[in-house]
């Protein structure tokens, strides 16, 4: 069985090498080989699925070694897999969404002519994240996580003839960069101090090691899981980055690979439980995260930048959970995975609804699309309730148990982030249903766009709404299915232990607080956007809906402290290097020049100043001995 | 007679010879000043001699004229065509090296 776990990445790896090297006869069936070979990875994570689920709980992680990569004495790295019920979570995730978006794809970028390469892509992003999710050490894991960084960097500049696509997608690469950063850090701190970086061992051996050095590691595992989860501070790309094509934006920055901080913190649980300090961190990213997201989700007007604003909180909920510990591991994984299939499914929706509307972005400009788009209203209508947490939904039952476990954490703590959890939720609710007016209901506000064409809302082909439709299903059922016998805390328990914690307050309580609280969110969004017409263009709004619009002015905060601060600093470092080093060096060297050319003027040329120089040394080389001698 | 006064001589003639290369311009003569400066050791070593009662000291004074003799068959050859290149046979004239 574990010789299967490499054909989990070979597929998707072949397609990118076949795609992307095969040229243009390739054109015509690119797509349909792509998504071919990403359902055939989704096969065979279903076969090891049910091979793992006829094993005992103890007995369930694969592995697999490959080879040996950096054979030296002292440092071994190998290609080896493993596949533990964790790792299986992410795998059936990935490569389910992947190949629904795969398919959804096909519709999606018909008319485009690079479509064989966007495939390709696709293919390198399913494989690369494949690999960060199975790797059985620190440093594949680092192979993957710069793979899906390469992936999300080309096809958020896929329509890299626009500017702002192309600026997008590398701000999205630098802003990674810096989180990953923290990792080869966070590896090199763990080789260190374990002397290798294999989960197996490095995860043992957290018992023994000091505090202070688990703290350090915890915390660069951390900025790693900022810049790849999109967490303040390192937030600022997600929102350009759904200048991508929407199938992008629902695959790689909503549902599997921003999610990729999640799971490396949740997999270095060890290491965060024994290191409080680096929990409390990545509590107060989380929650400031989650309210951050939340605040901008609620302004802005793009459809895809208020679900990137949301997918950025809902992260944001994962984190806040995973550094909860062993209180919150699961429920952020089981969060992880209701979020992949209900925000991938109204991130297609929301395509859907462009693709209908000759690629309007602006909700504004929608309105009254039930009419037109039927079976994208449903599905967008069951993802919705699914994230606002309507009873007995995905959403529901994982965020829930988020705010319950944010409870548990005791003292005053618990309650300051069940109040933010909550607070939360009824942010979500408020800018969700804004949303889902602004597209579906009320009067339509369509305009000709530039060139005089009016748009003809119609519901997208059979390619694009068949995945909307499944992954409704799992919005609907996800939550439900994974929570009636605590399935997935069993499932998931002998890899990331669990703890009950002690709640102050009754989880009945805690779902009334949260039932409470989304009403209160649909209900001033009604108010505001469903009781009266949404005006076509946005007005002013007060300083904090200006500045929401803004995104929180993270880029003016990012100019003005990294960038001016990065020049100043460079400047005055060139201003040292020119005056300090090298004056010094000038300076060494002008020294030197003037003496040399008062000592040249010895070298007169006479042959008496030679004799005498001959004479007074041999008088003194002579004096000298005699007194030597003398005493 | 003390052979201490023949050290005395030995050592005017060199100081002599020695202000000579100094301080005269005549390439003859400062020529003639290092030959003096030669002879004074030569007797400097030969005094010596007698003083220590070996002969190392006069083998010296032997070798010494020899060097000498082929000293003086080099400078003044060089002399000679130095005048005839620049019509003069003051050294401080012959001051090329200088920058």
């Amino acid at each position: 069985m574990e010789n299967l776990i490499a054909l989990l990445v070979a597929a998707p790896l072949l397609g990118a090498v076949v795609l992307l090297c095969g040229g243009r006869r390739l054109d015509r069936v690119g797509h349909w080989l792509g998504t071919a070979l990403a359902g055939a990875s989704f096969v065979v994570a279903v076969v090891l699925f049910t091979d793992m689920l006829g094993r005992s709980a103890d007995d369930r992680a694969l592995h697999q070694k490959l080879f040996s990569w950096i054979p030296v004495e002292g440092f071994q790295a190998d290609v080896a897999f493993q596949l533990d019920q964790l790792s299986m979570t992410f795998v059936l995730l990935i490569t389910s969404v992947g190949t629904l978006i795969h398919i959804y794809s096909i519709g999606y970028m018909e008319h485009d002519e690079r479509r064989r390469r966007f495939f390709g892509y696709l293919n390198l992003f399913v494989a690369a994240m494949l690999i960060l999710v199975i790797a059985d050490n620190y440093l594949l894991l680092y192979v993957g996580w710069e793979g899906v960084g390469l992936a999300s960097y080309l096809l958020i500049g896929f329509w890299q003839h626009k500017p702002s696509a192309a600026t997008a997608a590398k701000k999205a690469f630098l802003v990674n960069r810096v989180g990953d950063m923290g990792l080869s850090i966070a590896i090199m701190l763990m080789f260190t101090t374990f002397g290798t970086f294999a989960f197996g061992p490095v995860l043992e051996a957290t018992g023994e090691t000091s505090e202070g050095k688990l703290t350090a590691i915890g915390l660069m595992l951390l900025l790693a899981a900022c810049g790849k989860s999109a967490q303040v501070p390192l937030q600022s790309w997600l929102g350009d980055a759904m200048e991508g094509p929407t199938p992008v934006s629902a695959l790689i920055h909503a549902a599997t690979m921003v999610t990729a901080g999640v799971y490396l913190i949740v997999r270095s649980g060890a290491i965060f439980n024994g290191a409080p300090d680096a929990q409390l961190v990545v509590v107060v990213v989380g929650a400031v995260t989650l309210l951050f997201g939340a605040i901008v989700g609620c302004a802005k007007d793009d459809i895809k930048k208020a679900l990137a604003g949301s997918t950025m909180s809902q992260i944001g909920y994962m984190i806040l959970a995973a550094g909860l510990g062993p209180i919150g591991y699961v429920f952020a994984i089981m969060h992880l995975v209701t979020h992949g299939f209900f925000k991938a499914g109204l991130f297609l929706g929301a395509g859907s609804v462009m693709h209908g509307m000759n690629d309007e972005v602006d909700m504004r400009r929608y309105g009254g699309l039930r009419k037109y788009m039927p079976v994208t209203f449903v599905t967008f209508g069951l993802g919705y309730l699914a994230i606002i947490g309507f009873p007995g939904l995905s959403g529901f039952f994982s965020k829930d148990k988020i705010i319950e476990a944010a409870f548990a954490k005791g003292g005053t703590e618990g309650w300051i982030l069940g109040a933010v959890t909550l607070l939360g939720a009824a942010i979500t609710a408020f800018y969700m249903t804004r949303v889902m007016l602004m597209t579906f209901f009320g009067e339509k506000r369509w305009q000709p766009d530039a060139e005089g064409h009016d748009p003809h809302p119609h519901e997208s082909p059979k390619s694009m709404t068949i995945p909307m439709i499944v992954l409704a299903f799992g919005s609907v059922f996800a939550g439900g299915f994974f929570s009636i016998g605590d399935r997935f805390l069993h499932w998931l328990e002998p890899v990331t232990g669990h703890s009950h914690g002690d709640a102050p307050v009754s989880a009945t309580t805690v779902t009334a607080a949260t039932m409470v609280v989304l009403v209160i969110g649909v209900a001033v969004a009604w108010v505001m956007y469903g009781r009266k017409a949404v005006p076509a263009v946005a007005p002013r709004g007060s300083l904090l809906t200006r500045a929401a619009r803004r995104d929180l002015l993270q880029d003016d905060f990012n100019h003005v402290v990294l960038v001016r601060g990065g020049e100043h600093l460079t400047r005055s470092l060139v201003y040292v290097d020119h005056s300090l080093v090298d004056g010094v060096v000038n300076g060494t060297a002008a020294s030197m020049g003037g003496l040399s050319g008062r000592l040249r003027k010895l070298q007169n040329g006479y042959a008496r100043t030679y004799a005498v120089s001959m004479f007074g040394g041999t008088a003194v080389l002579i004096a000298a001995t005699l007194l030597m001698r003398a005493v | 007679m003390n052979p201490v006064n023949y050290l005395y001589l030995a050592a005017l003639l060199f100081t002599i010879g020695a202000a000579g290369v100094l301080i005269r311009r005549n390439a003859i003569v400062v020529f003639m000043c290092v030959e003096l400066m030669l002879n004074a050791c030569n007797l400097a070593f030969v005094t010596f001699s007698r003083m220590h009662g070996n002969l190392d000291g006069q083998i010296i004074a032997f070798f010494t004229m020899v060097v000498a003799a082929a000293e003086v068959v080099v400078g003044l050859a060089i002399i000679v065509s130095l005048f005839r290149s620049r019509h003069s046979a003051s050294v401080d004239d012959a001051s090329l090296m200088k920058l």
